[in-house]
């Protein structure tokens, strides 16, 4: 449902006695969707001004709509890098604060709300403030992570980083079981400000878990010479997947397909930002309008406290659960961040595509309540299936979260599809 | 490149003044409100692939006496112009101007009279220093008088005749025009319609045009679709044409 989309320049003309805001729509679940038709959704992608940029110290405010393929673009062969980016640079500042995103750097950098200096914000009784972990604290780290649903955002001010050329020194290591990949994820951390890794949870038996290990950190200039990267299209993926045809058969075949691309057991070598950071945005066509989409994603972490075991098992259940999932995504999470609702927490997180079918209500039901069982949560972001009753049970933030938007929003005059289903507020 | 956009702060204009920063070029921006200008400078500086500072002038379409005064400014800042994109017209739906014909009178002012005016200036200013670049955004709804975009479509209409003939009368002095006809385009100006299929954004839009710029080319069909889509519109009978409201 897309209800009455609202596009303009200018969001602070057309916010007020709106219900939500929406970026790119990149979010797999129905947080950027209205519980209503005849809800009015501001999307901000026309809203894409850099504000002010400062090249002495890197700090950049720019407005909701500006996207990472922009800042990229521009920024990037200027020295400069946004200080988190999540798996797709179809983002916009807005949904990344909205998401606190988490990229492949969170166990030294945190998420994307750690270096969020200010947000200007339109709330719900149509004031406008500026908020930052100084000044109204509360409303600003309910909003990090908060879903579109403690205000609308204008503008965000964050420090960009600095570093040292456009290119990625890139190590890709080959495990053959799950054990293997997590002792390597483990080991890699402390050497690799960037690591990451996809595993294969199709293949059951011994062969559970064979993946590849990334890991990365920007090149020095020595490394990578004078050239700058083309941009244009991501690496390649042997296997083209259309969404439809996703069933255990292509999700072997293209899992065997990826696994065997890396024949040698490590690779190490230059890689663009684009094959290293976004090797989805070559392949998956987004721009497909909202709520058709016959896939979503599922994503939890896993406490480290739990023990390794715990991921073990996991992978076990969903391998068991028959959730097809060509793209099991598994990354550690250094400590939990600030923001209420922020998704990650020191341990393993895991995501994984799923079809959406009939059953997969039950799948997910029964993913939730192992994830309950060992401490975790969800990410919202990606959820569209979670019950209410399972998320308090995984949320013990949640108190805190509704007491800010109570403050705030005490009519729940912002709502989503998402805080309906989960909130219960009124549709 | 030496740039001019007239609509540079919003939809397509902002897209391409961004697109060219970001390859290196010199912008100079015109349009209004001065507040809105001066945000858009603000945000070509900090795109600027070399850090360059964008400026701008208030120039408004329905002011045809401050044209001249608007392109001295410009010649000022960027020491002679070398190309001109015009991206800034008027929208409105026929039930608004069914109701209030000063409104319909404004558009087809702006969009035909006042721009081709507007051109007349710059033609002179670019012929008298070897040529340049002439870049005009109409629409294919001035191929074919239709249903929804009558008045608007016949502004867009008078105005594609108009290039057309100052690229064969000019061409071979050096003048480069270009006539952009966008097909549906996701921007405010049609943010209250409803997307029909092949509607494109903005960013592919500025894409095609600094390509067909850099071509040479003196019409462009953007996103590509429409010139299909608009070749099938044409071959219609005029009998089709009265039943469908597309
Ligand atoms: C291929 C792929 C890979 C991904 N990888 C990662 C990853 O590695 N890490 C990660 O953390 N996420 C990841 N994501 C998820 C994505 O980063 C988030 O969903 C992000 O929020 C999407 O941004 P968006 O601008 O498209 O926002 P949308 O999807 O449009 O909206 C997301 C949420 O933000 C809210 N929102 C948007 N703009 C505003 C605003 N201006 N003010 C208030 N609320 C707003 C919406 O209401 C909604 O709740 C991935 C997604 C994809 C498709
Ligand atoms: N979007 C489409 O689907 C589509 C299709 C075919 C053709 N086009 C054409 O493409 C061009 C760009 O449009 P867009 O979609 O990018 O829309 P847009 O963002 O609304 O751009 C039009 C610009 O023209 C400005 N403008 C209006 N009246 C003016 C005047 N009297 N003097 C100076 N500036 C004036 C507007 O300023 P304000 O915002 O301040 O009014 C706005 O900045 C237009 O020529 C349009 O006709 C658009």
């Amino acid at each position: 449902m897309e209800g009455r989309e609202i596009l303009s320049e200018n969001l602070e003309r057309v916010t007020p006695g709106t219900v939500l805001m929406r970026g790119l729509g990149r979010s797999y679940g129905d947080s950027s969707l209205p519980a209503h038709p005849e809800d009015k959704v501001v999307a901000t992608r026309l809203a894409n001004r850099i504000i002010a940029f400062d090249p002495s110290t890197g700090v950049l405010r720019g407005e909701a709509g500006v996207s990472l393929v922009e800042l990229n673009r521009s920024f990037l062969p200027r020295g400069w890098f946004t200080p988190v980016t999540p798996g797709t640079k179809y983002v916009t500042l807005g949904g990344m604060v909205a998401s606190d995103v988490h990229g492949k750097n969170h166990h030294v950098a945190g998420c994307f709300g750690a270096h969020v200096r200010a947000l200007k914000m339109r709330l719900a009784d149509d004031s406008i403030v500026e908020c930052g972990p100084d000044a109204e604290p509360e409303l600003f780290w309910a909003t990090v992570g908060g879903m579109g649903l403690t205000g609308h955002v204008l503008e965000v001010e964050f420090k960009m980083d600095k570093v040292t050329s456009p290119w990625i020194w890139r190590e890709s290591t080959r495990v053959r079981d799950l054990g293997e990949y997590l002792d390597a994820l483990n080991a890699a951390a402390p050497r690799w400000p960037m690591t990451v890794g996809w595993i294969d949870c199709v293949c059951k038996g011994s062969g559970m878990g064979r993946g590849i290990l990334d890991a990365g950190r920007w090149a020095t200039r020595e490394e990578a010479g004078d050239a700058l990267p083309k941009g244009g299209l991501s690496i390649k993926f042997p296997v083209d997947l259309p969404g439809w045809a996703v069933n255990d058969f292509t999700v072997g075949l293209f899992n065997t397909a990826y696994y065997w691309k890396q024949f040698e057991s490590r690779i190490t070598g230059l890689a663009t930002s684009n094959q290293f950071f976004y090797p989805l945005d070559g392949i998956l066509e987004w721009n497909r309008g909202y709520g058709k989409r016959g896939f979503t994603q599922y994503q939890c972490v896993i406490p480290r406290r739990a023990g390794v075991h715990a991921v073990t098992e996991f992978m076990q259940l969903l391998t068991k659960l028959g959730g097809a999932s060509p793209l099991s995504v598994i990354k550690d999470c250094g400590p939990e961040g600030k923001g209420l609702l922020s998704f990650p927490l020191e341990g393993t997180s895991v995501a994984v595509d799923m079809v959406v079918t009939p059953e997969l209500q039950k799948i997910v039901d029964r993913l939730n309540e192992f994830v309950i069982e060992v401490g975790g949560r969800i990410y919202l972001t990606k959820d569209r299936f979670t019950r209410p009753e399972h998320f308090r049970a995984m949320e013990p933030r949640l108190p805190a979260f509704l007491a800010a938007r109570e403050k705030y929003d005490p009519e729940r005059k912002l709502r989503s599809a998402q805080s309906v289903r989960l909130f219960g507020d009124k549709a | 490149m030496k740039a001019v956009v007239l609509g540079g702060t919003s939809g397509m204009g902002r897209a391409i003044a961004q697109k060219l920063v970001e390859r290196g070029d010199s912008v100079f921006l015109l349009g209004f409100p001065e507040a809105d200008l001066e945000k858009s400078a603000a945000d070509l500086k900090a795109r600027h692939a070399k850090g360059e500072t964008a400026k701008y002038a208030v120039l408004d379409l329905e002011k045809p006496e401050g044209f001249a005064a608007a392109l001295d400014a410009a010649d000022k800042a960027l020491d002679d112009f070398d190309t001109m994109i015009v991206t800034a017209a008027m929208f409105a739906t026929p039930e608004q101007m069914e109701d209030n014909i000063e409104l319909l009178r404004r558009l087809v002012t702006v969009n035909y009279a006042n721009t081709v005016v507007f051109c007349e200036h710059v033609k002179k200013r670019l012929l008298a220093r070897g040529g340049g670049k002439l870049t005009v955004f109409s629409s294919v709804a001035g191929e074919r008088g239709r249903k929804p975009v009558g008045v608007y479509g016949s502004s867009k209409a008078g105005l594609s005749i108009y290039l057309e003939a100052l690229d064969h009368k000019h061409n071979a002095q050096g003048l480069d025009v270009l006539c952009v006809k966008p097909g549906f385009v996701k921007t405010g100006m049609t943010a209250g319609l409803k997307p029909p299929p092949f509607a494109g954004e903005p960013d592919q839009v500025a894409r095609d045009v600094l390509a067909a710029m850099d071509a040479k080319k003196p019409v462009l069909y953007t996103p590509f679709m429409w010139a299909l889509v608009m070749f099938i519109i044409r071959l219609l009978p005029r009998f089709v044409m009265r039943k469908i409201n597309f």
